[in-house]
């Protein structure tokens, strides 16, 4: 059955299926929907939901719930996630499962409440401090939400680590259709390592300190391995019309619904463009864009930032052709005539991207 | 032959990184007593803080949790609340307690969380080499405030528990020390009431130990236990601060 829900709505009903039941949370806009809704649910299903003091003390209470064991969650928006940053380093640290949803806004500072992709370096770099990485999903519509919140759970708990949900206020603050799946049946591996009382067994100890010289670097070597293993096994991304394209658009959530009408609208030309979205920012796709930056004339990187996720793309590419980026800042939302401009702009001698223009900027 | 005085089994044989007269080890055994005589070694769940005392799980064979620098109270409550019948307690200094983490000790009491938490007070940094602690006295010397503190320009101690119990939430709060075997004895007794107010679920409880750092402290150990007496106690009145039994 279909519901019309928020995004965050999405969210908090898809992590609550997922079997989530201790949800912490600080009140921020755009993500007010999310812990509006868990207040609601939580006590339904017999689960825990506290408004904290901080939103420090909200990452802090989702380590412990994790640390115990317990599916656990919190959410924020940018400033927000700023703060969460230690918690999330921590959480990296000891290899605590837990789902962290940013519904992005403007910044830098208080900046605003509107739609932004300038979180994309501090989510998908590691955000606080130390050698590691989150696995970053980015939904492009509730539906998405749901189903990525569904499997960011089961991905922190195959691999214990965090999962940060990368949305933005458009994501968040839309209605759309959802409907939700059933319980995945995914066998995953059992949290022996939890806090539990050490019944009949030795004690379990939840850290991040090595004190001693060598077993640091041990420890990171483990991590730096599991990570590894996450870049082979999880990307995934959405390719659309990318195999006789003559240009590629590189986005993800608002931006990519965006670059799929430019899409949409080129291929009743001869000029054809193509869409790579990343759903997983971290592990990034860098192989398909590797092996698609052979064969087009250039690629476009689409941001709601100052040029973020362009970085990678370009890492990625290796130079085998150029890289562009269009993006606006502050809550602006970049238009399917102006990425259309932009592709005029970087390929100009192509009569057939001209008449394209021609014909959306008429539209 | 009959044992009258033995390592309670809860405390490992991990050799000590404590300095020489440190109050630390004193307050880990105590722990270690009442979990061995209760039984609840199966059930209880201890937190580890950023300081002299974060290596207390190697020490207590319990299970235990690190938790970033203050944020032991939000930690607790998200284990607690996994686990609402198994014995949590915190385990943190005055640096964690009283600075970095003052909004989450009082929003842990605020909320009445069924936990214990034990807050060992030397009124200095011991771990980053004697930096001034929120609770560090007036005129007191320290790395930081080398002329003494004034209470001009850095403040005065804090005094957690009379802070605390202001607060609906909290249930019971009592100031105990070190300073003499009359006053550990004490201070256990506290400890079995804090766990006992927890176990009963009376909510909040705290438990501030007056303890000695005589290396941060620039004196012997004698004349950090009579510190202790002298000047501490001072600041930092002993006795029951709040009871939830005879709530005052």
């Amino acid at each position: 059955m279909k519901q019309l829900l928020t995004g965050n709505e999405a969210a908090a009903e898809a992590a609550i299926l997922a079997g989530c039941r201790y949800y912490y949370g600080y009140p921020i806009t755009p993500q007010n929907e999310l812990i509006n809704y868990m207040s609601i649910r939580m006590p339904e299903v017999g689960g825990t939901f506290i408004q904290a003091e901080s939103e420090i003390a909200a990452i802090s209470m989702v380590h412990g719930s994790a640390a115990a064991g317990g599916r656990t969650m919190t959410s924020s928006s940018s400033p927000g996630i700023s703060l969460k940053q230690e918690g999330i380093s921590y959480l990296a640290g000891s290899e605590l499962p837990c789902v962290i949803v940013n519904i992005q806004r403007g910044g830098p500072g208080l900046g605003d409440i509107s739609a932004s992709q300038a979180d994309y370096f501090q989510a998908v770099k590691g955000g606080g401090h130390g050698d590691y990485h989150t696995i970053v999903l980015a939904p492009s519509s509730a539906q998405e939400m749901a189903d990525l919140v569904y499997d960011a759970f089961d991905l922190a708990d195959k691999y214990r680590t965090p999962v940060l949900i990368l949305g933005d206020a458009q994501i968040g603050q839309l209605v759309e259709p959802v409907e939700f799946r059933k319980k995945s049946q995914k066998i995953l591996p059992p949290k022996d390592w939890a806090l539990t009382g050490a019944k009949g067994r030795k004690k379990n100890v939840i850290k991040s300190f090595y004190p001693v010289k060598g077993q640091l670097e041990e420890f990171n070597a483990h991590l730096q391995k599991k990570l590894k293993g996450i870049e082979k096994h999880e990307v995934r991304y959405e390719a659309v019309n990318i195999h006789k394209a003559d240009v590629i658009l590189i986005a993800y959530g608002t931006s990519a619904r965006i670059c799929k009408e430019v899409v949409k609208k080129s291929h009743q030309f001869e000029f054809k463009v193509g869409l790579i979205r990343p759903v997983t920012l971290w592990p990034f796709p860098k192989e398909i864009i590797r092996k698609m930056a052979e064969k087009v004339q250039c690629l476009l990187t689409v941001e709601m930032s100052a040029g973020q996720m362009v970085e990678d793309v370009r890492l990625a590419a290796e130079g085998r052709c150029p890289v562009h980026f269009y993006g606006r800042t502050g809550g602006g939302v970049p238009t399917s005539l102006e990425i259309i401009r932009k592709i005029v702009e970087i390929v100009p001698d192509n009569q057939a991207a001209t008449t394209l223009l021609q014909l959306a900027e008429v539209k | 032959m009959q044992a009258i005085y033995e390592k309670p089994k809860t405390l490992t044989d991990a050799p000590t990184h404590f300095c020489p007269g440190c109050g630390h080890g004193i307050v880990l055994r105590l722990i270690a007593e009442i979990i061995d005589a209760w039984g609840i070694r199966d059930k209880t769940i201890g937190l580890a803080p950023v300081g002299c005392s974060v290596l207390a799980y190697n020490y207590l064979d319990i299970d235990m949790c690190e938790a970033a620098h203050g944020r032991p109270p939000a930690v607790a409550t998200g284990i607690k609340r996994v686990h609402p019948d198994h014995i949590v307690f915190t385990y943190q200094g005055d640096g964690d307690l009283a600075a970095i983490g003052t909004a989450e000790i009082i929003h842990a009491a605020n909320r009445g969380e069924n936990i214990t938490f034990i807050f060992v007070n030397n009124a200095i940094y011991g771990m980053t080499n004697g930096q001034m602690a929120p609770t560090t006295l007036l005129n007191q010397k320290t790395a930081t405030t080398p002329a003494g503190r004034d209470a001009l320009n850095y403040g005065y101690p804090i005094r957690v528990c009379e802070l605390l119990a202001v607060l609906d939430g909290s249930s019971y709060l009592e100031r105990v020390s070190l300073s003499s075997p009359g006053n550990i004895r004490k201070t256990k007794k506290a400890l079995e009431k804090g766990f006992k107010t927890q176990i009963e679920k009376k909510g909040f409880s705290l438990i501030e130990i007056l303890s000695p750092c005589p290396i941060y402290w620039r004196m012997d150990a004698n004349e950090a236990m009579k510190y202790i007496d002298e000047e501490m106690s001072r600041t930092f009145p002993l006795g029951v601060v709040k009871d939830w039994e005879h709530k005052n």
